[in-house]
């Protein structure tokens, strides 16, 4: 496995979108990548940061609706 | 100084995450956040020859909301007359005790809660604005509001591998951005 995969394999991870096969080749190739161990420890601190912050923001459908009310009144 | 300008175009492109979370974490309901985002906007169409760019165009929207959320408390305060609090003992032994009992009750940890997330809130927020801007909407909408990859796609009209590079990007960049602070 290069970097590169083993790296997006990571992302997909955050995102429980791996597949098995992929991450057991994620975790053999960490055996041995430094570099790729050092991203997957900053990529899990993120989720966590994120699941711990507990953000929201608005729906695109509301985001829409909000720029139509702001078109109109600037029209006006 | 006065370097900032307002662009009303692109507001909801840029703040209205930003106020979205703000105001959820003060009032709690989905609705009453996005009626009160809303007056806010108007509001600041209204007045925006007052804007004398000396603050950024976002600290002078959320000066605005934070007037639009205090009238939201100041209305909800007003039906408070009608309500009555009334406190009972659970049984007659602690009648007596129910100041000591209350000493612990969880309304301290909620409102350290809430400081702490809105810091780490303003955090995310700030490094998000590192971003450009297509990209940190796909990364919230997939990180934040966990869309399926698919759907994000359609959206956008990209592919799947487009996606994962975008939110590969993305992710490298907040970790980076976020690592000082709170890691």
């Amino acid at each position: 496995m290069k970097c590169e995969d083993a790296g997006q394999v990571c992302d997909k991870s955050q995102y429980k979108e791996a597949s098995f096969w992929e991450k057991l080749k994620l975790n053999v190739h960490l055996l041995y990548c430094n570099t790729c161990r050092e991203y997957t420890k900053k990529n899990v601190k993120l989720s966590i940061v994120f699941k711990k912050s507990n953000l929201k923001i608005m729906s695109l459908h509301d985001k829409k609706e909000l720029k139509k009310q702001i078109h109109q009144e600037i029209a006006k | 100084m006065s370097n900032n300008q307002l662009n009303p175009n692109l507001w909801v492109d840029k703040y209205s995450d930003y106020l979205f979370n703000f105001t959820i974490v003060r009032v709690n309901d989905s609705e009453i956040t996005k009626d009160l985002i809303s007056e806010t906007f108007l509001a600041g169409l209204k007045s925006k020859d007052n804007f004398k760019g000396e603050a950024s165009e976002r600290t002078w929207l959320i000066s605005i909301l934070k007037r639009k959320i205090i009238d939201h408390y100041r209305k909800i305060n007003s039906n408070k007359g009608k309500a009555e609090v009334r406190i009972t003992y659970s049984d007659e032994e602690s009648e007596g005790d129910w100041l000591e009992e209350r000493v612990s009750d969880p309304y301290d940890k909620n409102a350290e809660d809430l400081i702490l997330n809105s810091e780490l809130g303003t955090a995310i927020y700030n490094c998000l604005d590192n971003l450009n801007e297509k990209h940190a909407l796909i990364f919230k909408m997939k990180t934040i509001d966990n869309f399926d990859t698919e759907a994000i796609c359609k959206e956008f009209d990209i592919s799947p591998s487009n996606l994962w590079v975008i939110i590969h990007r993305a992710r490298k960049a907040m970790a980076d951005c976020l690592n000082e602070n709170w890691f």
